[in-house]
């Protein structure tokens, strides 16, 4: 894309992050540093946190306690604006698709030529070419969360954080998600992913976060931590899924 | 500058009239009963025909008319209550009294006539008569020129029939034509000048039963609003409305207007 | 009563032969109230979408307040416009009263709390849809008022529509600061009021039933434009 940047991304650290609802923790993360090449995966079973930890570290909820870093420095309005996110259900403007992505570009003050440039070569890259003039809540549920990718990568980003994004969607249109991820990832951007499809975390992951009740269990690189689990936890989740 | 700059615009867009042409319009504080008989609509054009004076009448109570001229919101008042119009010059809001026109009040009321009235020629009697049977009356009830009159008959035959209030005695607080609606719908008797009442188009069982009384004489005065309360007033056109209205012109003009064959309003200027 | 059906039948022979003195009061009906919503929405809009996003202390206060005008009765408006307007009033130098412009303040004043509360509901039920997004995006709440604004569009065109009903219909209010003058301040409630004074209940009625014709076809134009639009997919999930 734009600024092609290979090589290792920003390093991601969180520090003594806690969240607290009624009195009882629901996020407690001591350390958890992201400094590897390729994506990261955050595994674990409904209500471990995942999503959670997802928005402390993108700065979209603040933690009780703790700090999340980048590069060594506090997250800043700066960091942030380096940062996207996408969503598990896409949250697209109720405008063309050559809109949505407009909206972020211009919010970047691009001149208009270049936008339109980059408009291009973003619908390009999502497979979105001919649909720019579409409204976006009229794309089918994998061209919209395209979109909602489209969208993220208009900004730019050093990392990029997403919460389940292919859950609702069928094998074909994951494919196309994940093959966008992959290449997202060999240009230089940070992916932090959730998921709960053991196969997509063994396609794409290079290291895995494995959560359960608001807890790292486990952290490594993912044929270790997928073939050769540490925790108890990690076992008993990848054996079934189902841990109580 | 501001001011200018404001109405400027506003005349850009169309929603305001330019002040250019030195007080192209100005504006009469009057009566229904002016409006709504047709005489204003019949007599004006040809004063502004002849002036190039555009005549806006903004038609409410008496009483009413003579509260927005105190503010200064109108330039002429044309009313029917000379003792109040009195006070309003003795208090310093108008220039002066002139007598344009009369015409008359008229009690209508149901044929069936629970009060028996037909046919009565004093107005003071007619209105003990109607006390007594408790039939029901309608009144404006709005300190309208019309309200006030009908206060003073009362007063002459030694009745409060506001202690009859919301029973035989019905105050509408509304004008002329709406509280002739009230009596039309309940069959009341009812004190009106003639000029609405012949104009008046729902009478549904109401007619005329008691006319003629000397007391029911309805006096209409105009008056400049003064200059010196309040500096707006378009004072020049004002006082050329007022001349031409007392003057042969206008007398005529009202001489001439007639609806159904009848003369409402006669002109009476000294 | 006379008979209705004749009297609507002049009425609307009236409206079809081009009568110009009737055409005139039914335009300026439309240019007062028109000019009105459009300036209701100017402030009312951003005013109400500020107050779907922002969060400050007494805020509900603020929001109950602005429900409860919706409500206020029109003679009340067109008295305190009066009295702004009069000669003896604070702007009494603007000679505004019984102008068209004075009735557009009054009908501003009248719809302005309708199109802030209507959009108020609308923008803050999207914000809570965009919310996460948008922080996401790095807008903040004060640049997402003109985002959500956009987005809503389409429902906010029933905010206007709401709006323009109230103004269309108002009489209260109108006939006090404009004073019902033919030809100048003349529009079709201060008719139907006058026509009604004159016992000519019939014409008053039909005139009326004009009234509700040109809100009919008002609401079906902005329903097909909204139709087509929501065909192509503008419309809320």
């Amino acid at each position: 894309m734009r600024d092609v940047i290979s090589g290792v991304p920003g390093v991601l650290e969180a520090h003594n992050l806690r969240i607290a609802r009624n009195g009882k923790a629901i996020l407690e993360v001591p350390y958890l540093c992201l400094n590897g090449p390729g994506p990261t995966l955050i595994l674990g079973p409904n209500g471990a946190g995942k999503s959670l930890l997802l928005r402390c570290l993108h700065g979209l909820i603040s933690p009780d306690q703790g700090e999340v870093c980048q590069d060594g420095q506090p997250l800043s309005t700066g960091h942030k604006a380096r940062q996207a996110m996408v969503f598990q259900s896409p949250v697209l403007l109720r405008r063309s698709v050559a809109a949505n992505l407009d909206f972020v570009l211009r919010r970047q003050s691009i001149p208009r030529a270049q936008r339109k440039w980059r408009i291009a070569e973003l619908l390009a890259e999502g497979g979105l070419e001919g649909k720019a003039r579409q409204a976006a809540r009229s794309l089918s549920g994998g061209e919209a969360q395209r979109l909602a990718i489209l969208r993220a990568l208009a900004l730019d980003p050093g990392t990029l954080f997403l919460d389940e994004p292919t859950s609702a969607l069928d094998p074909s249109a994951t494919q196309k998600i994940e093959q966008m991820v992959l290449r997202a990832s060999e240009r230089g951007v940070r992916i932090v992913m959730v998921t709960h499809d053991i196969g997509q975390a063994r396609r794409l992951a290079a290291d895995i976060v494995m959560m359960q009740t608001g807890h790292v269990v486990e952290h490594g690189l993912a044929r270790q931590v997928l073939d050769a689990p540490q925790s108890a936890d990690s076992r008993r989740y990848l054996a079934g899924g189902l841990v109580t | 500058m501001i001011r200018n700059l404001i109405r400027s615009s506003l005349v850009a867009l169309g929603l305001a009239v330019p002040a250019a042409a030195e007080e192209a319009y100005i504006v009469v504080q009057s009566t229904t009963s002016t409006q709504n008989s047709g005489l204003l609509d019949h007599i004006l054009p040809g004063f502004e025909a002849e002036t190039g004076v555009d005549v806006r009448v903004v038609a409410v109570g008496t009483g009413q008319a003579i509260r927005n001229a105190i503010n200064g919101d109108g330039d002429v008042l044309l009313v029917h209550s000379k003792p109040a119009e009195e006070q309003f010059v003795a208090d310093g809001w108008g220039v002066e009294r002139f007598d344009v026109m009369y015409n008359d009040f008229v009690l209508v009321g149901p044929k069936a006539d629970p009060a028996g009235v037909k046919g009565e020629v004093d107005i003071i009697v007619a209105l003990s008569a109607i006390a007594n049977s408790e039939a029901p009356f309608a009144s404006r009830g709005d300190d309208s020129g019309t309200h006030k009159a009908e206060m003073r008959h009362w007063k002459a035959a030694g009745i409060d029939p506001t202690s009859a209030s919301g029973r035989w005695y019905r105050e509408t607080g509304s004008g002329m034509g709406a509280t002739l609606n009230v009596a039309s719908g309940m069959g009341a008797y009812v004190l009106t000048d003639r000029a609405t009442w012949l104009s008046f188009g729902n009478r549904g069982d109401l007619e005329i039963l008691v006319e003629g009384d000397p007391r029911l004489f309805n006096q209409y005065g105009v008056i400049l609003v003064n200059p010196e309360k309040h500096p707006g007033v378009r004072a020049t056109a004002g006082q050329r409305f007022i001349d031409w209205l007392i003057g042969p012109d206008g007398q005529a003009a009202i001489d001439s207007y007639q609806l159904d064959g009848q003369q409402l309003f006669f002109p009476n200027a000294r | 009563m006379q008979n209705f059906a004749s009297e609507f039948n002049i009425a609307l022979s009236l409206i079809f032969r081009g009568d110009a003195e009737l055409w005139a009061i039914v335009l300026l009906s439309l240019r007062v109230s028109i000019f009105a919503v459009l300036i209701s929405a100017l402030i009312g809009m951003p005013v109400g979408a500020a107050l779907a996003v922002a969060r400050f202390p007494g805020r509900r206060v603020v929001i109950i307040l602005m429900n409860a005008l919706m409500g206020l009765p029109p003679v009340v408006v067109g008295l305190l416009v009066y009295l702004m307007l009069s000669r003896s009033g604070p702007l009494g130098v603007l000679e505004l009263l019984y102008t068209p412009t004075a009735m557009i303040i009054a009908q501003v004043v009248l719809v302005t709390p309708i199109i802030a509360a209507l959009t108020r509901q609308v923008v803050e039920t999207l914000a809570e849809e965009y919310s996460e997004q948008l922080r996401s995006l790095g807008v903040s709440r004060l640049a997402s008022v003109p985002v959500l604004l956009w987005d809503a569009r389409l429902a906010l065109v029933t905010a206007l529509l709401a709006g323009f009903g109230r103004a269309i219909a108002e009489v209260g209010a109108v006939i006090i600061v404009g004073g019902n003058i033919n030809h100048v301040t003349r529009v079709m409630t201060t008719t139907i009021a006058l026509e009604t004074s004159k016992g000519n209940l019939a014409l008053a009625l039909a005139l009326g039933a004009i009234l509700v014709g040109i809100a009919v076809a008002v609401n079906a134009l902005v329903s097909a434009l909204t139709l087509r639009a929501e065909r192509e997919g503008l419309r809320h999930a």
